[in-house]
């Protein structure tokens, strides 16, 4: 109760900063150029209004001496601008870094600081740093922010309409898909597979987790103890193209927004979901939906989730305002931030220890999958992806061509074995 | 020029009577100093860039032809390459049959002598050449948009609804499509280039010949298709060098993964691929160098065979 009247009035302080004050406040200074300006550089340009009138001002509430601009890049562009900022010496304080080898990278190249001192660092645990860390662990480039879940969304009208209860296992998943397409009415799945990342990332990485194991599986795989030509991958493989039957019509040529769109017109079922579309759906749906975790394989007892670490913040290494950053950075670790971060942007889920209430409903039922399901990151992000052919692009375009029906299972498996084992020397034997 | 200038600058110093002809300088500067600036320059760093090889803490060193022989012999690399110039083969050869043979029969429609209304089908024909190809890609995806395209529709009206698929999604069908979209949006160029040629022509011409017994088939063969090859042969040279630096349409529409499999990747997306990299691809600015300097190798291969094997072949006529 006490967090909810807080986030109420850290709300109405707020919008009462944020249409009063900021605006004055930067006009009135833009020209000092004082040594207290940070600059973010993002990719989430959907988040600039969140950050310009919840965040920043929550701050700014408390460092009011620090003020905080927030530039975002379209994501598909983000990694190109950042690196030509950064190589020329106009990138901004802070740099919002991708997962693994991209932010690593920086790292390496002397772009990024370590964050291992900076204070709230302690507030996370060692898989919510994995991804921002060097490989042997010691240190932490970036402040971890947020991790999205991958689970079902599933339109609940017409699970009403139609009789069917969220399905927990993959049998009582495909009588659903069975009877929904009987019915005729409804696109069972909405997925497509003409931007080829959904068919990896919500077709792939979302189910196969329980087959290999979550962590077990992930890491089995970076040591060389297991190929993605074992079962798990096959199998996972295997499911994937057993949904193409029910899929839209001329789902090949479907891309991310036609699927969202089929989704919240109310034409289609289920929808193979990441925790971020939640805000999106919420704005847009007129029903009600609610989410299933990814239903369990035969003879599978214990239930994986895909919680990918995707997004932290770093210090440019040639930024003037160190200090600040790290103020900044600190804030960025606390309980508020993570609170903040949470509700403004259902989806997102906070990384740092602290007990968070997350209020939107459907949401919270991704975050709370954490407590009964083990937690895992995807598995192509983590080194797998270092060489050339990378596995995160070589599974995006195997799992579309498995949906589509252009590739057996067995065939897509083999390709990515065979594209890993080109280059990476734990997979040559 | 040159060659004529060269003699008389240096007569007329000997005399010792002009300074230095400073407004030749001044005549080419502008176009010496941009060019070189903006297109000589980064011509030859791409080329010198690519003889390099950057390290994970991004120093860089000299590799020789290293980056090629990857680019031509690592499978990784090489199927790409290859894959990518085939379809940009095909992505040539349809604009040079479909969007020239179209232009071409425009070009004639619109120079009939009883044409009414031919300036205003000029300017609708021409209209999408001037459109953004973000706006093409976009309206193209939608009208072919399986779920709510009007395409299928359409076809169901003449009862062709069986012949519709998913045409941008089907590997067999993609690069067809993609390359079939933008031929629409650029069949405005031969259009108007053999148009402007056509009416060159001089009417006694076609009189003479039609008084000597020739109809219109014969005309259009034997008179006016002669006339209007060195114009054919601009079009293919513009076509050639236009389709092999093509990227934005197959990006605005595919994706710079270019799918499915790989179906529509021509030149320009491998190139942005490599050179900018994409998702957790990291980019190589020495590898995207390096297939930057293959690509100028083809286009240059394939100008200089226009240059030898056909442009010094064909005459020019005056009129």
């Amino acid at each position: 109760m006490r967090s909810h009247h807080n986030t109420t009035l850290l709300r109405n302080a707020g919008r009462l900063v944020a249409t009063a004050s900021l605006a004055a406040l930067t006009m009135a200074f833009a020209g000092a150029a004082s040594a207290q300006t940070l600059t973010i550089e993002s990719w989430r340009n959907d988040d600039a209004d969140v950050w310009n009138t919840k965040i920043i001002p929550a701050f700014n509430k408390k460092y009011p001496n620090i003020k905080v601009q927030f530039k975002a890049d379209p994501p598909t562009e983000y990694n190109a601008a950042l690196n030509a900022r950064l190589a020329g010496g106009t990138a901004g304080d802070l740099i919002t870094c991708r997962p693994f080898d991209a932010s690593l990278d920086l790292f390496k190249k002397g772009q990024l600081l370590s964050v291992n001192d900076v204070k709230g660092i302690e507030n996370f645990s060692d898989v919510a740093k994995s991804a921002w860390s060097t490989d042997d662990g010691k240190t932490t480039f970036c402040m971890p922010m947020a991790s999205v879940i991958h689970g079902f969304v599933y339109n609940k009208e017409i699970f009403d309409e139609l009789k069917l209860t969220p399905p927990k296992t993959v049998k009582e998943f495909h009588a659903a898909l069975d009877k929904i397409k009987a019915d005729g009415k409804y696109t069972p799945i909405a997925m497509g597979t003409a931007d080829q990342w959904e068919a990896a990332t919500m077709g792939f990485q979302n189910i196969g987790v329980n087959y290999w194991k979550g962590e077990e599986g992930r890491k089995a795989l970076i040591e060389g103890k297991q190929k993605l030509t074992d079962q798990p991958y096959v199998q996972t493989f295997a499911e994937l193209a057993s949904w193409a039957p029910y899929m839209g019509n001329g789902y090949q040529s479907q891309k991310y927004p036609d699927t969202q769109n089929l989704f919240t017109l109310g034409r289609a079922a289920i929808y193979p979901a990441g925790s971020w579309d939640v805000p999106i759906f919420r704005k847009q749906a007129d029903f009600e939906f609610d989410a299933f975790a990814p239903p369990l394989p035969d003879g599978a007892s214990k239930c994986y989730i895909s919680d990918h670490t995707d997004i932290a913040l770093g210090i440019n290494a040639k930024s003037k305002n160190v200090e600040a950053a790290k103020t900044f950075l600190s804030w960025v670790a606390s309980p508020e931030f993570a609170e903040i971060y949470a509700n403004e942007l259902p989806g997102f889920f906070p990384l740092s220890n602290a007990k968070v209430d997350v209020k939107d409903p459907v949401a919270a039922k991704f975050v709370g999958w954490r407590n009964t399901c083990e937690s895992s990151i995807r598995n192509s992000y983590q080194i797998l992806s270092r060489g050339t052919p990378n596995l995160e692009n070589e599974l995006w375009n195997v799992s579309a061509q498995v949906l589509n029906g252009t590739m057996k299972p067995e065939e897509a498996a083999k390709k990515v074995e065979d594209g890993l084992a080109s280059w990476y020397e734990p997979h040559k034997k | 020029m040159t060659d004529i200038a060269a003699p008389e600058v240096q007569t007329e110093s000997f005399v010792g009577r002009s300074r230095f002809p400073i407004h030749i300088v001044v005549f080419l500067a502008p176009a010496l100093v941009i060019y070189t600036l903006f297109s000589i320059y980064p011509l030859f760093d791409t080329i010198r860039l690519s003889l390099y090889a950057g390290d994970e803490t991004g120093a860089r060193h000299f590799v020789g032809l290293g980056n090629f022989y990857t680019l031509l012999s690592d499978p990784a690399w090489s199927g790409q390459f290859w894959n990518a110039l085939r379809n940009n083969l095909i992505f040539f050869a349809i604009h040079m049959v479909v969007q020239n043979g179209i232009g071409l029969g425009l070009a004639m429609l619109l120079s009939l002598p009883r044409l009414t209304g031919g300036s205003v089908y000029r300017t609708l024909l021409f209209l999408p050449t001037m459109l953004s190809v973000v706006i093409i890609g976009f309206i193209w995806q939608l009208m072919l948009n399986p779920l709510w395209g009007i395409a299928e529709s359409l076809l169901a009206v003449v009862g062709l609804k069986q012949f519709f698929g998913p045409w941008l999604g089907q590997e067999s069908t993609a690069l067809l499509t993609v390359s079939l979209i933008s031929v629409w949006q650029f069949v405005g160029i031969p259009m108007m280039l053999i148009y402007a040629a056509l009416i060159n022509i001089p009417d006694d011409l076609l009189d003479a010949a039609t008084v000597d017994g020739a109809g219109p088939f014969s005309v259009f063969w034997f008179v006016r298709l002669p006339l209007i090859l060195p114009t054919l042969g601009v079009v293919s040279i513009l076509t050639f060098v236009a389709n092999f630096n093509a990227f934005d349409l197959i990006y605005a529409i595919k994706g710079a993964l270019a799918g499915p499999n790989f179906s529509t990747d021509i030149l320009g997306t491998f190139f942005y691929r490599t050179f900018f990299g994409y998702q957790l691809q990291v980019g190589s600015p020495t590898m995207g160098a390096t297939v930057a300097t293959a690509m100028l190798v083809v286009i240059l291969i394939g100008v200089l065979i226009y240059l030898f094997g056909v442009q010094r072949r064909l005459q020019r006529h005056t009129f």
